[in-house]
């Protein structure tokens, strides 16, 4: 597994590829399914068009809480192996922002775990996105529709 | 008994003090902490006002929890991440 957070961009193939070995030092060849995930930076919100976005993390506890999070989705999916990667700084319009990773035996593991990093990350880890326009920037408020999404997933574990 | 505080995002604005080393009474809680540092200024009172969430040494904690010689507790606002 990995889980990295970082400035630079990332390249999806390396990261495709880290996982798919990473997956098949586990399996011993019995990954029949990867599903990836990459979140690129919307050129709009509610307001109007924005430039980009700023994003700000808590050095230590951001890079323990993805951590666990991936460790938490192999275990509850049963997947071979799992990666996320999260960028923080200053990021422009269609960057790429997160990428996800899951490898499983079968297809419904692979999805499940990878929606499942995503609606947790955006509940559980610490970072914050302030987007900007010009001289203008504002932090984006957190979104009760995430909030139920990641409570859905704490409800079904139970 | 010594700890530490930290302040991310907004709430590290609306303090203006990212990093702050504090002296408490042994046994103090986090919300103990909290309304001391309303106590000093309006911008501490704006900064922890509304839904803050609260880490004790890294994890996501409540404002019950005693605090224990050189923790680091940290305010900031809910996550935006992804």
């Amino acid at each position: 597994m990995f889980a990295e957070i970082q400035e630079a961009n990332f390249n999806q193939d390396s990261l495709y590829h880290r996982l798919l070995a990473n997956a098949n030092n586990v399996s011993k060849g019995n990954s029949g399914a990867i599903v990836t995930f990459t979140g690129l930076v919307r050129d709009s919100n509610a307001s109007g068009t924005i430039e980009g976005i700023e994003l700000e993390h808590y050095p230590g506890m951001t890079e323990d809480a993805l951590k666990k999070l991936v460790e938490q989705a192999i275990a509850r999916f049963s997947l071979n192996s799992a990666g996320a990667v999260h960028r923080v700084g200053k990021l422009y319009n269609q960057d790429p922002i997160v990428w996800v990773g899951c490898s499983a035996p079968h297809r419904q593991a692979a999805f499940d775990g990878a929606v499942f990093l995503m609606d947790m990350l955006k509940h559980s880890v610490p970072l914050w996105k302030k987007e900007f326009c010009g001289d203008k920037s504002d932090w984006v408020e957190a979104k009760a529709s995430d909030d139920k999404a990641a409570l859905q997933w704490m409800k079904e574990q139970v | 008994m010594q700890i530490m505080i930290k302040t991310f995002a907004q709430t590290r604005e609306l303090s203006q003090v990212p990093v702050l080393a504090l002296s408490m009474p042994q046994g103090s809680t986090i919300a103990e902490v909290k309304t001391h540092l309303r106590s000093l200024n309006e911008k501490w009172s704006l900064a922890l006002e509304g839904s803050i969430l609260t880490a004790r040494n890294h994890q996501l904690c409540d404002e019950k929890e005693t605090l224990q010689e050189n923790d680091e507790i940290a305010f900031f606002p809910p996550v935006t991440g992804g």
